[in-house]
Formats: structure tokens, C-alpha cells, sequence
């Protein structure tokens, strides 16, 4: 297949990437559910493609502080994904999962925050491992890094590795959650323009 | 009081007092302010990625450090900016999550640091003062009225350079 990019992408092919991030994120909830130890739903995730200029006002303003969970892939896809959430849902599955261990304080522990990391590579393994069997590659994942701030700040990281193949970035927002628990993730999946093409090509594309 | 005028990711805007320019959450981009002190002619680009000739997509030249300042200056001096009175403040470029591998992908924000400074060197464009690196994001505005460069931060004091 010749190089593609966002912008030039026909809807066939933002399908299967929608595709891709449904069946993903329906994977993370239940590695999520079972974490938890609880019923986590998840409505229909949306996926957007975004101007650079727009991405943050979808996570609450550039300003807006987030945690921000990325891995890098290697294997046969080169990139890198990421897992955002907002404070306040971070704090209350690391409560969740702590089972009161946890003081409700404004800074996160350092034993909170490696629970938010390790929650982080469970919810993008899942992620991986159904894209991963979608298109029969081999996706590797690094350690989990982990980073608090603004949310422009963290999303600069992937905007910068799609900024080497678009003006666009693709978000798919899922919201998972039941009355106790009320989460909004949001998954950026940036492949390098080599792994993108290969996604497709693997599926026929 | 003047406006805020905002320039968002690969964007970039011209001001004049009383309004003032800002760019919100810099992460791993520069965000490179030009000035003429004289006139108070001022503007900001936010860049994304080092060099517009490594990338095959460049139309955006507002989203490489060459380009970028390239084509402010064009308007700086469109706005009535003297070329050789332009000095520069720059602020970002920060390494978001703590790496330990040289992963390239992944100092992106060094690059775009170094990238900076060599285009303005070789436009003989002085550096006045610039916060760049470490590992947090960064909301600059600059009035162009003092010339100052505020830097905020999460947790952190607020910065003038």
C-alpha cells in the first residue's frame, strides 16, 4: 500500500481504526473490571480525529492537570500509546484497588502512583492484545512511564509523533464506569507511518 | 486592558500592546517569542518538531522550529518589526516522562531546543533569556509592553524572564 496519512484517509479505513479502538477499549474495561473486582461498564467509545489545536479541549483545556500513562511498542509496530485520566477518577480506582489503603490527599503517594502505573500497563496491554491479534502482529510494550501536568503538556508527546505524519490526531475516548465508579479514559494510539501502513496492510487494506 | 491572544499547537500569532500573546500547556514543544523592544512588536510560535526538511507532511510550517521562525519574522516585519532589533525569549521543550532509554522518538523536546537556537543563531537573533528542558509542562504569556515572559507552571512558583 502507498504511504497514507489522516488526511488523505478514505472512511473504509477510519472505520477499521474505529474498529480497532472499540475492540480495544472493550478489552482494557474488562482487564479493568477484573482489577477492580467489579462490574465496570463501558459505553461505545468515540473516536475523533482531531486539529493539534483542538486535541486538549476535549481533556478539559490545555491547563487542565491530567495523569498520563505511556508505553512505547516495538515488535512489529513502532510507536507508542498512551492512557489518559482525569485526577479525580485516577484517585478513585487507586482507591479502589487499594482498598482504603490510601489517604484521600491532593499529592499522590509514591505507592499510588506505581498502582496508577501498573493499572495503566494492564489497561494498554489489553488494548494491545487485541490489536495485536486483529492483525496476527507482535506488538511489545516497554515499562509503563507515568507523568502529572497539564494536560497540553502530556498530550504534546503523542501530538509531536503524529505531527510527523499529519495535522490530525486520532482520540478515542471511552467512558467506563458504573454508579460508583464514574471514569472518562482517553487512548491515543500513535504507530510510526511504517507500523500505520502495516496495520492496514495486515488487515487487508 | 488588552486582549489575550492565544496560539495553540502548531500556531502561531503576532501582537501588539495592549494585548498580549500566550500559548497554553507546552510540553515537549518551544514555544519562541520574537520581539522588537523598540516598536513592541511581538510574536509567539509554537512549534512542534525540529526541522521541516526531515518530514514529508511540512505544510503546516508553523509546526517546525526553520519554518516557523522563517515566516513570524515575515509578519513581525510586516507588522512594522525592524529585523535587526528582533531578540527572542524561548520557553518548553520539556521531557514529559522520565525515560531512561535514547529512544529518539523520545527527546524530541532536547531537539527542539537545540533546533531553536541554532535557527536563531544563524539569523544572528539574540536569545535574551529562555526556560527550556526538565520534565513539566509550561503556560508562557508574554506582554509585549514590558517585554516580560511569564512562565506558569503546575506546582511550581510563577517565573518572569
Amino acid at each position: 500500500m502507498s504511504d497514507k496519512d489522516f488526511d488523505t484517509m478514505d472512511s473504509m479505513q477510519f472505520d477499521v481504526l474505529k474498529e480497532i479502538g472499540n475492540i480495544g477499549a472493550g478489552n482494557a474495561t474488562t482487564a479493568l473490571s477484573k482489577l477492580l473486582n467489579a462490574k465496570v461498564d463501558m459505553k461505545v467509545p468515540k473516536i475523533e480525529l482531531l486539529e493539534f489545536k483542538d486535541l486538549s479541549d476535549v481533556i478539559g483545556g490545555a491547563e487542565n492537570v491530567v495523569v498520563g500513562i505511556l508505553l512505547t511498542l516495538d515488535g512489529d509496530i513502532d510507536g507508542m500509546i498512551m492512557f489518559i485520566l482525569e485526577q479525580e477518577p485516577a484517585r478513585a480506582i487507586v482507591r479502589m484497588l487499594m482498598q482504603g489503603m490510601c489517604e484521600v490527599g491532593e499529592e499522590f503517594t509514591e505507592i499510588e502512583l506505581s498502582a496508577l502505573q501498573e493499572i495503566g500497563n494492564i489497561i494498554a496491554g489489553a488494548y494491545l492484545s487485541s490489536l495485536s491479534t486483529l492483525t496476527n502482529m507482535t506488538i511489545t510494550s516497554s515499562i509503563p512511564y507515568l507523568a502529572i501536568d497539564m494536560a497540553g503538556a502530556i498530550l504534546s508527546v503523542p501530538a509531536i509523533e503524529f505531527g510527523k505524519i499529519s495535522d490530525k490526531a486520532l482520540l478515542i475516548e471511552t467512558e467506563f464506569g458504573d454508579k460508583n465508579l464514574e471514569v472518562n479514559g482517553y487512548f491515543v494510539l500513535i504507530p510510526t507511518l511504517d507500523s500505520y501502513n502495516a496495520i492496514l496492510t495486515s488487515l487487508g487494506m | 486592558m488588552g486582549e489575550m491572544i492565544k496560539v495553540g499547537m502548531a500556531d502561531m500569532n503576532v501582537c501588539k500592546p495592549p494585548d498580549s500573546i500566550t500559548t497554553l500547556g507546552l510540553g515537549s514543544c518551544v514555544g519562541i517569542v520574537l520581539y522588537d523592544p523598540g516598536r513592541k512588536v511581538s510574536g509567539m510560535v509554537h512549534i512542534m518538531l525540529p526541522d521541516s526538511t526531515k518530514i514529508k507532511n511540512n505544510e503546516n510550517i508553523a509546526k517546525f522550529a526553520d519554518t516557523g521562525i522563517d515566516e513570524l519574522i515575515r509578519r513581525l516585519l510586516a507588522l512594522g518589526a525592524s529585523r535587526t532589533a528582533l531578540i527572542a525569549k524561548i520557553a518548553g521543550g520539556a521531557q514529559m516522562f522520565a525515560f531512561s532509554s535514547n529512544n529518539d522518538m523520545l527527546r524530541v523536546g532536547e531537539r527542539n531546543v537545540e533546533a531553536t537556537k541554532e535557527k536563531l543563531n544563524s539569523l544572528r537573533i539574540p536569545i535574551l533569556a529562555q526556560d527550556t528542558g526538565a520534565n513539566y509542562g509550561r503556560t508562557i504569556e508574554f506582554n509585549p509592553e514590558s517585554g516580560e515572559l511569564l512562565i506558569k507552571s503546575v506546582g511550581k512558583p510563577l517565573k518572569k524572564i
